[in-house]
């Protein structure tokens, strides 16, 4: 079902933007309610999020550990999958953010020839680095739409990414790569039948939904066109508080933002919260330094104990006379 | 303790950089107006109506170049009739829009599509056609 119905969602989308954008009060709508609200509920449920993440207590290191913990000088550890410093929890956090290491880890078994074997798989790896870099730089590209004058590295990002100058208006590779990479993950996880069985809705229907997004993105770019000077007019009044609805807004252009806005709003309270959480887990952020340095649960309230001394004290007369040793008199003597 | 005051800094570094085309439009008072254009060479029609030419002049200016330089065709047919001679330079800019630093430049920067290749073999004209000169 979550494939099916995940795409009827974002065809839905599809139809209601392109039904709102042909009337001039569904252009209001499109253009100027949906997006700040979305907008909105995507910062404050963000917010939302993290803080209650950072309110929730961690009070001792939980790390996985991916190799050899710091013991003795001569035994090698692994500084990076088994950080036992601060600064090692920051280099494991920047190789899972930036290059996905965890990811890399993923291996794959399988029966082959009757025998069960078992070895690396990196094509989702591979897949997930394309794709999250390749939506960076995309993401970085727009910054050239609500920004007056458009940024260096805006300019220098989009000559790199259309480096080859094919056609004109200048493809993109970001675009082909991001749009290769959807495709596969979004295969991968519908082919693979263990994968197809452990997902759901929201599985299907993100992913859809950028493809949504990316696929009109596209069109407007290469296919049907865009009048960007109006895009970008519109941009800035939606990023100056000063919203303007120019001429030359194609329905292209209100699918695409409709998605975007549809993406943004659900963003805090779907699995895309990864973007937040991977910083925030306690099994990667933390150093593995729990024989190093003692972590002491800061609530822990004080316990009544009895200890055997004070029980040995209580009944010293009673275990004198049974005869039986008593530590005191040991240590004394 | 330590750690919240690390996930905040980090919280509020996110909220500043993605509401980056805010804070910068407000600080450098932004306009909507967009780019302002030099009027046109007066009693020129354009070889296709503005709104075509807006999204699509850099397809047509590519068939231009394929059919003029690949395909020895050096005249164009509009959808009204009009013969036009290919060429960027002398028709379009010299004829109608002027210099491309006033023209091509202005919407193209604003656009962050500064670029193009056209002017690797293309001159502009020095200086802005003669109100009502002759095509």
């Amino acid at each position: 079902m979550g494939p099916l119905s995940s795409a009827i969602g974002v065809v839905a989308l599809i139809v209601l933007a392109a039904l709102a954008g042909a009337s001039e009060p569904g252009r209001v709508v499109l253009g100027l309610v949906i997006p700040y609200a979305a907008l909105a509920t995507f910062l404050a449920g963000i917010c939302y999020r993290l803080v209650q993440w950072a309110l929730a207590p961690v009070p001792f290191r939980i790390p996985t550990t991916c190799g050899q913990q710091k013991s003795l000088p001569w035994i090698k550890s692994a500084r990076l999958d088994n950080p036992s410093t601060g600064l090692g929890a920051v280099g494991r956090m920047a190789l899972e953010v930036l290059l996905f290491r965890s990811l890399f880890r993923n291996n794959q078994a399988e029966l082959y020839e009757r025998r069960f074997v078992f070895g690396d798989s990196k094509y989702l790896w591979l897949g997930a680095l394309a794709f999250h870099w390749s939506l960076l730089i995309v993401l970085l590209r727009h910054l050239r739409l609500p920004v007056e004058p458009v940024p260096q590295f805006v300019l220098a990002l989009n000559a790199v990414d259309g480096f080859f100058q094919i056609g004109a208006p200048v493809l993109y590779l970001s675009n082909l790569i991001v749009l290769g990479a959807l495709v596969y993950l979004l295969l991968r996880r519908w082919r693979d039948p263990q994968l197809r069985y452990i997902s759901q809705f929201s599985d299907y229907f993100a992913p859809l939904l950028l493809l949504g997004i990316a696929v009109s993105g596209m069109l407007m770019r290469y296919g049907a066109g865009a009048d960007v000077v109006a895009v970008k007019r519109f941009a800035i009044g939606l990023a100056t508080f000063q919203p303007v609805l120019p001429e030359g807004l194609g329905l292209l252009f209100w699918i695409h933002l409709l998605l975007v806005s549809a993406l943004a709003a659900c963003f805090p309270f779907s699995k895309l919260m990864h973007m937040g959480g991977v910083f925030l887990s306690p099994t990667r952020n933390l150093a593995n330094n729990s024989r190093i340095k003692r972590h002491i649960n800061p609530w822990n309230y004080p316990v009544k104990t009895h200890t055997y001394a004070e029980w040995e004290h209580e009944f010293h007369d009673k275990i004198k006379a049974a005869g039986i040793p008593l530590d005191e008199e040991q240590k004394n003597g | 303790m330590r750690d919240r005051v690390l996930i905040f800094a980090g919280l509020s570094l996110f909220l500043a950089l993605v509401t980056y085309p805010v804070w910068q439009g407000l600080a450098a008072r932004s306009s909507t107006a967009g780019p302002v254009l030099p009027a046109t060479a007066a009693g020129q029609k354009c070889v296709a109506p503005r709104d075509v030419m807006r999204v699509a002049h850099m397809e047509m200016l590519m068939s231009w170049r394929d059919l003029k330089v690949r395909e020895n065709q050096r005249t164009y047919t509009a959808a009204d009739g009009t013969v036009y001679t290919i060429d960027l330079t002398a028709t379009c800019l010299t004829q109608c829009h002027g210099p491309k630093e006033k023209f091509c430049d202005s919407c193209h920067a604003y656009a962050g599509v500064p670029a193009v290749n056209c002017w690797s073999c293309h001159t502009s004209p020095p200086a802005a056609p003669n109100p009502g000169e002759l095509r």
